[in-house]
């Protein structure tokens, strides 16, 4: 008769292998270099152009966003349908997104496509125009979904809790206002069009079953265009973060909502400071997974919210521990009492060894399903080359996984759970 | 041995299929490439299976599935012990459960959800929190969000008759407050035994090991009745219908819907190649037309909802602050009329299907995927479908599109939602 009561042996995550697999470099004739990992059984792939042309760089509140969102809407030989058109029919997806420090557009496409698709990608980083009538709908249609934005509560409380960790003047503090996107002109774009993107700094990275002929390809594409290699940033020129005095906030943006989003924050080094990986645990354990101390107490025991995370951010200068929900108007309070109750518990008490284990394991097990398919490899092989770390980071990472101890993990709690160092905000 | 594997031109997924004694139908799709295994069980009942006094059940039972069964308190430990992540989605169809975990350890999927197919713990605890977290889950998604009710009044403007006329999360608030153990007990028992439900376990497996597995830990649970779905099936539309809101958002938006073949007809692939004309990236009809040239929207969609009886086209966008709602839905039906008038060209045609094929690799790409598509074309009837779509909609003509379209946006098959923005006036029907 089968014991139901007892779990099947398991392999324990310290006998897992991980292994990140390594990229291939090549070096276009102009010095960009192409990261490459070639993986995977489908005839697919992804490419990546990351241009330091973040909104780090802009002039103008939401500069650097109008240039990443117009960049596929004209050039001087073809308008914004035509270029649309041109990627849908190759069933192909040409992504934009602008970051803090870099913007990148994004090639999904099959293989049997990609030479029909890299002229025009390479079209669009040399010669895009910005029309004026296309700026003129971004204008518009950027200030109508902002203003939709604002009536949720989750929006307003992300771009403030930001704003009270990095101060409004830093780039990682600041945000749209609605009168910005008035004050966007052509001329400004394209300045910043041409010395970000077509004379700017460049990287690639190149995920999937590759072609033979890519690397050719790629050097005739962008080997020939006025692109140069990024060079490291001078960490004295770094803007400067500037943390809100007040600690706490309530703010009323709908009278009538029904909820409160919460956000607890602190800032933090990035990940560069021998912590940050070591608190990476800590932070599984406190509100990293639907195991942890948050989620178990204030949403299966108390049922005070659908969910709750807490996490450290990924920005390159700085991090910043953040927790984040939404709970029930009436129960706000007593979510924060609680969240403050986990932190003082990790300070008080060593985490015992079963949920050490739990939580080892199960960050062991998601590292290796994250590492299942070359746009995965790509996307974490993207975060150490942008942060500056390499292979030794992620191997180091999974060194302390499996072998920090109860009592570094409640020594990190005592240093950075302390509730006098978090920012507290409620929006309802 | 790589898979998915292409055999003349076509995605081959590669699975074996078995049936226990207790009725229980298990698939195996063997991807040695991966060091993951997933175990998705998909379970015959969604939401339109309940009680019209009781909606949002299924969705609050899926939640209960995690609040431990009869041998096993806990469901998160034991699986994050063994690296596993998990979780789980109900639809107005079925309740789809999945583990992904290292392969080494896929006994543990097993234990676990075995024992809870075999029974819940039935815990007054656990259904007391999960009430409550439903209920933050639907203020959260549904009343505290701008335009959040609106899938609330369209379907009961869609659906006189048909279940689809409520959401997964329910009508009301006060039909999840409600819920009682009897109820939880009652459902269990007589959707979540073998019979109604079907086990996919993908990745690095063998399907001996699989089958091996499956008899150990699922073979004993008692077999359950069959449920025969017996639904009120929606009768034709034959009617213009119209319905006009206002609530405190900032713009304007515009809603309408259209009801379009089940996901197993033939008229499926017409209509989701419609709406890729339509609304599909920046070069389709509605994007093209209304945002950029006429200026009316800065915003609109097209998607249908893809449901197993028949579903909804459903075109929705904002309106430009100044445009009337009147103006905008008749620049819609310009472009809905060219449809009905007009064959779309072969390039346009080329271009759709060139997308799908995109799409469909894209998504087969994780083994997860995979496992999840295979649960569902076998609800649908044969898991060997997930081999002939594409198939299909290479199959889909110009000619087809035409007619399936005069069919769609005939006006008598039209339901339009006027969704103003204003102060709501006493007496407005709402969520709250």
């Amino acid at each position: 008769m089968l014991n139901r009561t007892i779990a099947p042996p398991i392999k324990d995550a310290k006998e897992f292998d991980l292994q990140l697999p390594l990229y291939k470099k090549q070096v276009l004739r102009n010095g960009i270099e192409v990261y490459t990992i070639d993986l995977g059984n489908e005839d697919a792939l992804m490419i990546t152009w990351i241009f330091d042309a973040g909104n780090s760089y802009e002039k103008k509140n939401g500069l650097a966003a109008a240039v990443s969102a117009l960049l596929k809407n004209g050039t001087s030989s073809r308008t914004a349908y035509n270029i649309n058109e041109h990627f849908e029919y190759y069933g192909a997806y040409l992504s934009r997104a602008s970051h803090h420090e870099t913007a990148d557009i994004t090639l999904h496409c099959l293989n049997k496509h990609v030479s029909q698709l890299l002229p025009v990608v390479a079209e669009l980083i040399s010669d895009s125009v910005f029309p004026e009538e296309e700026l003129a709908i971004y204008k518009k249609n950027g200030q109508q979904r902002l203003q939709v934005n604002l009536k949720k509560s989750d929006f307003v409380a992300g771009r403030l809790i930001e704003s009270y960790l990095y101060g409004f003047e830093h780039p990682y503090g600041k945000y749209s206002m609605l009168e910005d996107f008035q004050h966007l002109q052509r001329e400004d774009l394209l300045s910043f069009f041409q010395q970000y993107y077509s004379h700017g700094a460049c990287r690639m990275i190149v995920a999937g079953k590759l072609p033979a002929t890519l690397p050719e390809e790629l050097d005739r594409y962008f080997g020939g265009l006025p692109l140069h290699a990024p060079v490291p940033q001078d960490q004295s020129t770094l803007p400067k973060i500037i943390p809100a005095q007040q600690k706490k906030y309530d703010i009323v943006n709908d009278p009538d909502g029904v909820q409160g989003s919460i956000r607890i924050a602190r800032n933090f080094p990035n990940r560069h400071h021998p912590d940050f990986q070591k608190v990476q645990v800590l932070n599984n354990v406190f509100g990293g997974f639907f195991g942890s101390r948050l989620m178990t107490n204030i949403r299966e025991d108390k049922g005070y919210t659908y969910g709750i995370y807490s996490y450290l951010l990924n920005n390159r200068q700085e991090s910043a521990l953040l927790i984040t929900t939404e709970a029930g108007k009436e129960v706000c309070r007593a979510t924060i009492e609680e969240v403050y109750k986990e932190m003082q518990l990790l300070r008080e008490e060593p985490i015992d060894e079963e949920e050490l284990a739990m939580a080892r394991n199960f960050t062991i097990g998601t590292i290796l399903g994250d590492l299942d398919g070359p746009f995965q490899v790509a996307s974490r092989w993207k975060n150490l080359i942008l942060n500056g770390l390499d292979e030794r980071y992620f191997y180091e990472g999974i060194r302390i996984v499996k072998t920090i101890t109860p009592e570094e993990l409640q020594e990190l709690a005592q240093q950075y759970l302390d509730p006098a160092a978090f920012f507290e905000l409620v929006v309802i | 041995m790589s898979s998915p594997e292409r055999e003349g031109g076509q995605f081959m997924i590669k699975f074996d299929r078995f049936q226990l004694s207790n009725g229980l139908r298990v698939l195996v799709h063997e991807d040695h490439s991966t060091p993951m295994a997933v175990v998705n069980v998909l379970y015959d009942v969604g939401a339109r299976d309940e009680d019209p006094k009781k909606t949002g059940f299924a969705h609050l039972f899926e939640h209960l599935m995690f609040g431990g069964s009869v041998n096993i308190e806990d469901f998160e430990t034991p699986l994050q012990l063994a690296g596993g992540e998990n979780n789980a989605y109900t639809t107005n169809d079925f309740t789809n459960y999945y583990i992904q975990l290292p392969a080494e350890n896929i006994e543990t999927a097993f234990y676990l959800e075995s024992d809870r197919m075999l029974s819940l713990a039935f815990s007054e605890k656990s259904l007391e929190v999960q009430r409550k977290v439903v209920c933050e889950e639907f203020k959260e998604h549904y009343i505290n969000k701008p335009y959040g009710d609106v899938w609330f009044k369209m379907r009961e403007l869609a659906y006189k008759e048909h279940p689809y006329r409520w959401m997964t999360i329910g009508s009301k608030l006060s039909h999840i407050e409600e819920a009682e153990l009897e109820d939880v007990r009652r459902f269990f028992f007589k959707y979540y035994r073998p019979v109604n439900a079907i086990l996919v376990v993908a990745g690095k497996v063998t399907t001996d090991l699989v089958r091996q597995l499956a008899e150990k830990w699922f073979g004993e649970i008692p077999s359950g009745e069959k449920y025969i779905r017996n639904l009120p099936q929606e009768p034709r539309q034959q009617e213009v219908r119209k319905l006009e809101v206002t609530a405190d958002v900032p713009l304007d938006a515009l809603y309408k819907s259209y009801p379009m073949a089940s996901r197993k007809e033939p008229g499926y692939y017409v209509a989701d190649l419609i709406t890729e004309v339509l609304g599909g990236g920046g070069s389709s009809r509605l994007h093209q037309a209304l945002i950029k040239e006429k200026k009316l929207f800065s915003q609109i969609e097209c998607y249908h909802t893809g449901s197993v009886d028949p579903g909804l086209l459903v075109i929705e966008g904002k309106l430009i602050k100044g445009v009337s709602l009147e103006a905008a839905d008749k620049a819609v039906e310009v472009e809905l009329q060219k449809m009905q008038s007009e064959k779309v060209s072969e390039k346009e045609l080329t271009k759709v299907k060139n997308k799908t094929e995109s799409a469909i690799v894209f998504e087969d790409m994780s083994v997860m995927n995979r496992a999840n598509s295979l649960a569902i074309y076998e609800l649908l009837g044969d898991a060997d479908m997930m081999n002939t779509e594409l198939g299909k909609y290479q199959a889909v003509t110009a000619d087809d599109i035409l007619a399936a379209s005069r069919q769609l946006f005939d006006p008598i098959n039209s339901n339009t939602l006027y969704y103003r923005s204003g102060q709501p006036k006493e007496g407005d029907p709402h969520v709250k």
